[in-house]
């Protein structure tokens, strides 16, 4: 049997412009809400000929349903919505209007991959180690001019007094016994 | 005659044009189905009655429900539910003209337009601690003349413009750590007062600008003693605490940023104070009341902070805020109980002695206690004030009271249905003959006139009217007996506030109600949970001298092994036939498939330890159990370990004495899901009292399969335990969804199947030989229902007729768990569009009409989805013989008609569950779906094929045969006169 009273053709438009908005920097510092996106959008129902899109009145039981029932929120005058606080991943929005079908909406949203940056290769342990490389390379020269020639002479010939020096000879303690 | 027979088949050919339509007419709304609209438990409660315009209450609920209500008829201007875990914590109006609501744990602001309801902007309020949630609208406060409102919540006071929800500025209460109780405003309206304990022992009063936001001054005071529960403010400076051991009261008064305080002993306000105190949390202005031994002691905090006793009452249920009624004066409401009515007075916050009113009001017993008040005013022609009372009862029923009467009152009680049975109304024990219901020919001819003008479509809009009243007084649908159809019953609901209430299914009016004592709260049982009803006894041979009854089971708190108790409910009067307080607890309830000569079921309860104690407690039931001792297996499923076990009774069990009711279990069998791959998520079982038609299905070309039906089959659905998250929490990777189907007997795994990439919420119905379940699939990111048929194998061979004839069969052959028969599964998916909240199947009195789904969507609506979509033998290309048997072609996802809605234009908000049940008539069913409102209608999946329809047309088949007799006669004439004719030629 099953039933039907309405019978007009139903004409629907969702619009949803899904923009992700990082949170402003006051919820960055707290770490309770790790979680922050907020999926924005407009559902829009086209009326009867007429250019106008929001039947007023009507959309104030419109429900938007986030993720089968999770959230649910309701249409601002001009039709637009907002969930807050979403965490990244994939979700689903469906509309809840009666007299109207709505496709749910899928929305994705992944993490940013980090934009290219000098300093995330620097960073990084082979940026670290390069970076170490090069100082040895082109600082040690450097420091070495500015030592004191004799200084250098005298350590250049306690050098050689010492022969080549073993590793047992660089320990601490291993100096007095020879 | 060759004439009478074109005519008569001009006249069928007419007949067969007004043919009947699969789905419902327009009139046809509102003749078999009906809608009940619900707010649930009134938690807050705000008027507004000026002199303007309509006078409403605004109310929040328990059922997060905000609505604006008629304060004349109780009537839903408009309503609005908000989601599961958006609980309101505040609710107030702003610039008179919007509703503002504090909800998620004081995180989303929402403003309301007050004359329909449209939601006007929506804030997000952010902070990081849970805290408590306090909303504040004051009247003068203004920012660069925008109306301010005050919201503290999660450890954050946010100023938020009332116009368009922006915040102004916000002061974070985070750092210091400090538990704020208390927002007022100075009576300057310059500083806003925020007061707080850190630890409970140090109070700070926070002085902040009303402007900006910024901190005036921060004084402090330590209390040594600590305290107990809330702060309440007494008037705008001086607020009113319990101290640590709850001895004695401190009175707290802030002056020019300065705190003093003083502490004042409970004894020496009361001589006996050995109870443990409570502070209510009503403000009544100057004065606070203390509940004390079932004692109400109202105390007057003087202007030197001395606290005076200014009276003290007994039986008080509930004490209402102060209201300001003039400038001046206060007032604030009192209601106690005594006998069979309540007393109401209004009391004047500064003259104690005078009653403002006093009214006693006759209550009704099974509305319980009164558990809240809110009280408006009104000026009387002679210029006194008159009040009225918005009273929220024990059994969640909101009542308006004014004028020593009940104005009106609303059931919202059925808002909270935890479960449904059916019942039989009394045999018709007088016969009525026809003719007294067809009184007058003459109507009778009239009224069938008017319906055939509705069919020929000729009915203006009052013959429409006409032929709606006629049908509806026709129809008998309210009568309080049973009819030849089956289509009245009696549908017997239990709510959350252990309320039973019996509906007429004719028109969905309550016909009794009943508060069962055993529900109540007591002091032996704080928080009581209604948890089922079973059919007790159901009566056919003693149907005339006995009546129906059901089981009501409840529990003494909301977790697992705590006590339960019991109650025998007769359906018929309402009456509270028995109830038992058990001493163990019930984890389940097994209804036997036997009955005692009495006609009362045999039930089994266990309890958490697997012991059964058999009910009813009589040597007779005992004796048809040992007859059936091995016959009765039950299992158990634990989520949390993800186990499922089968259980066989033992033996008596021994406590102190041989209880010869009670019986230990032995386990048959377990299965093991790992819990680190496999949680149990969901768990669904046939309906045990479903009727299956046949066992054979005929296919195309004479092929016959044999359905695999068993009681004792169980559906399980597993999801990985990264997957049991909400959608977009996993990825499809790491998400799976298995199902399987046991045999509970011998735990048998008849199917196992997996949906990779797959997850939950899964949502299954169980019925003959297959399920259907409901679930999200992440790669495709779209819901899909699949369907599990399954065949017995065994009995396959017996289609040789051969076999037939010389006995070779199994036909015969017993069917057991244990035989272990050969079966093979089918399965088939689709996507679906929408999520599910709940699915259910119909079910008829013999199981011959095919079956449709009902599917209750996130719309709140039921829908409902021919069966035939979900069989696994579609294909793309069906063969002419199986189009011929009626499969569909294959589509990937199944069709959503709008005119399939079985609640048509209706919504069943907070839609929870829908429940059939057959009617005596094979065709059709009955359903009901309920949530925060009620919905019931009848159904023919396969049209009425065994009763003519109501709207089949009498007059016009009495036309007809009229019509016919008269052309047979003309025709007759006619050729008579044709032969006199032929014959004087």
């Amino acid at each position: 049997m099953a039933s039907n009273t309405r019978s007009k053709t139903m004409v629907l438009l969702l619009f949803v412009q899904l923009c992700f908005l990082l949170f402003s920097s006051s919820i960055a510092f707290s770490p309770g809400s790790a979680e922050g996106y907020t999926i924005n959008g407009r559902v829009k129902i086209e009326s009867m000929g007429a250019q106008e899109f929001i039947l007023p009145g009507k959309i104030s039981n419109i429900k938007i349903i986030l993720n089968g029932g999770q959230r649910v929120t309701f249409l601002r005058p001009d039709g637009y919505f907002s969930f807050h606080n979403v965490p990244a991943g994939t979700h689903l929005i469906e509309v809840d209007a009666i007299g109207y079908f709505f496709s749910p909406v899928r929305v994705d949203y992944y993490e940013i991959r980090e934009p290219f940056s000098i300093m995330s290769i620097v960073k990084s342990p082979m940026g670290l180690m390069m970076g170490f490389m090069l100082i040895v390379v082109f600082l040690m020269p450097k420091l070495m001019e500015n030592v004191d020639p004799e200084e250098m002479r005298r350590a250049q010939e306690e050098m050689r007094n010492q022969g080549v020096p073993t590793l047992a000879s660089l320990l601490p303690g291993a100096g007095r016994s020879s | 005659m060759g004439m009478a027979i074109r005519v008569f088949f001009v006249l069928l050919l007419f007949i067969s044009c007004t043919k009947l339509s699969f789905s419902l007419y327009e009139d046809q709304v509102g003749l078999m189905d009906w809608h009940q609209q619900y707010i649930g438990k009134v938690k807050h409660a705000v008027f507004h009655t000026q002199k303007t315009g309509r006078k409403r209450v605004l109310v929040s609920t328990e059922e997060n429900v905000v609505a604006s209500l008629d304060l004349r008829h109780g009537e839903i201007f408009w309503r609005h539910v908000l989601g599961p875990n958006d609980v309101i914590d505040g609710l107030d109006i702003a610039l008179g003209k919007y509703v503002i609501t504090l909800s998620s744990d004081g995180t989303l602001l929402r403003a309301w337009n007050l004359p329909d309801g449209q939601m006007v902007w929506e804030a997000l309020l952010e902070g990081s601690k849970s805290s408590k949630s306090i909303l504040k609208v004051p009247v003068t406060l203004k920012v660069e003349k925008d109306n301010v409102i005050l919201v503290f919540g999660k450890g954050v006071l946010h100023a938020v413009s009332s116009s368009d929800g922006e915040v102004l500025w916000r002061k974070d209460f985070v750092a210091e750590s400090v538990e704020v109780q208390h927002i007022s405003q100075s009576s300057q309206g310059d500083v806003i007062y925020a007061v707080g304990f850190v630890d409970f022992s140090n109070l700070h009063v926070y002085q902040i600008n009303a402007k900006n936001g910024e901190l005036l001054k921060a004084p402090s005071a330590a209390f040594l003693g600590g305290i107990f529960g809330d702060l309440l403010s007494v008037s705008s400076n001086v607020f009113a605490v319990l101290d640590g051991t709850r001895s004695s009261i401190a009175t707290i008064n802030v002056h020019d940023g300065e705190i003093s305080y003083q502490e004042t002993l409970i004894a020496d306000l009361v001589k006996d104070s050995s109870a443990k105190a409570v502070i209510l949390p009503s403000r009544i202005s100057g004065m606070f009341a203390l509940e004390l031994n079932s004692l109400l002691i109202l105390i007057k905090v003087t202007d030197n902070g001395k606290l005076v006793v200014v009276d003290k009452v007994t039986n008080v249920a509930a004490l209402s805020d102060a209201l300001l009624i003039s400038e001046e004066q206060n007032a604030f409401a009192l209601v106690q109980h005594g006998g069979s009515k309540i007393q109401l007075t209004v009391k004047g916050g500064y003259d104690w002695n005078t009653d403002l009113l006093k009214e006693s009001i006759v209550m009704d017993p099974e509305r319980g206690n009164v558990n809240k008040i809110f009280i408006n005013n009104y000026l009387r022609t002679d210029r006194s004030h008159g009040f009225r009372a918005l009273i929220v009862m024990e059994d969640h029923s909101l009542l308006l009271v004014q004028q020593g009467a009940i104005v009106w009152s609303r059931e919202d009680g059925l808002a909270s249905v935890v479960d449904v049975v059916t019942s039989e109304l009394p045999v018709e024990k007088v016969g009525v003959s026809v003719a007294k219901v067809e009184q007058n020919l003459f109507e009778w001819l009239k009224g069938h006139l008017l319906k055939l003008k509705g069919t020929l479509m000729l009915a203006s809009p009052e013959d429409v009217v006409a032929i709606q009243a006629l049908r509806l007084r026709s129809s008998e649908k309210s009568k309080m007996t049973r009819d030849h159809n089956g289509f009245r019953k009696l549908l017997i609901v239990l709510t959350r506030a252990g309320k039973l209430f019996a509906l007429h299914t004719g028109d969905g009016r309550v016909v009794w109600s009943v508060l069962l004592l055993s529900l109540r709260k007591s002091d032996a049982c704080e928080h009581p949970v209604s948890l089922n009803l079973y059919q007790w006894q159901v009566p056919h041979h003693h149907a005339m001298d006995e009546n129906p009854s059901v089981l009501v089971i409840g529990r003494c708190r909301p977790i697992l092994d705590a006590p339960s108790f019991i109650s025998f409910v007769d359906t018929y009067t309402g009456k509270e036939l028995n109830s038992l307080d058990l001493v163990q607890s019930v984890t389940q309830v097994i209804p036997l498939p036997y009955t005692d000569s009495t006609e009362q079921r045999l039930h089994l309860l266990i309890d958490i330890n697997q012991q059964a104690y058999l009910y009813p407690k009589t040597p007779e039931a005992i004796g048809i159990l040992q007859n059936e001792f091995s016959n009765v297996y039950w299992y158990s499923v634990d989520a949390d370990n993800g186990v499922i076990k089968g259980h066989a009774l033992k033996s008596s069990c021994v406590h102190e004495v041989v209880d010869e009711y009670c019986f230990n279990s032995r386990d048959l069998w377990s299965v093991v899901f790992p819990p680190e791959s496999e949680n149990i998520i969901a768990t669904v079982t046939r309906k045990s009292n479903e009727v299956v038609h046949t066992q054979a299905k005929v296919m195309a070309e004479q092929d016959v399969m044999y359905k695999y039906i068993s009681r004792n089959l169980l559906f399980v659905a597993t999801v990985a335990p990264k997957a049991r998250g909400e959608i977009g929490t996993a990825t499809p990777e790491e998400s799976w969804l298995v199902v399987y189907i046991i045999d509970t007997v011998t735990g048998r795994i008849l199917h196992r199947m997996a949906h990779h990439g797959s997850q939950g919420p899964v949502h299954a119905v169980f019925s003959e030989n297959w399920v259907v379940y409901h679930y999200f699939n992440l790669r495709a990111h779209r819901y899909e229902m699949s369907v599990i048929e399954i065949y017995d194998q065994s009995r396959a061979d017996n289609k040789d007729v051969w076999k037939l004839v010389l006995g070779k069969h199994n036909l015969t052959s017993p069917i057991s768990s244990y035989s272990r028969p050969e079966v093979i599964s089918k399965s088939q998916s689709y996507f679906f569009t929408h999520s599910v909240k709940t699915i259910a199947v119909t079910s008829t009195a013999k199981g011959i009409t095919s079956k449709q789904l009902l599917i209750g969507t996130i719309g709140n609506q039921v829908l409902a989805l021919d069966k035939r979509y979900l069989d696994p033998r579609r294909s793309v290309n069906p063969t002419q013989a199986e189009k011929e048997e009626g499969i569909i072609p294959l589509t990937d996802s199944l069709p959503i008609m709008s005119q399939s809605y079985i609640t048509h234009s209706l919504k069943v908000e907070g839609l929870r569950g829908v429940v059939t049940v057959p009617a005596k008539l094979e065709s059709t069913t009955l359903v009901f779906a309920y949530g925060v409102d009620l919905f019931f209608t009848r159904m023919a999946p396969s049209r009425t094929y065994d009763s003519l329809t109501e709207d089949f047309s009498y007059a016009l088949l009495l036309i007809t045969i009229v019509a016919l007799i008269a052309a047979i006669f003309v025709t007759w004439v006619l050729s008579e006169r044709k032969e006199l004719q032929e014959k004087w030629r």
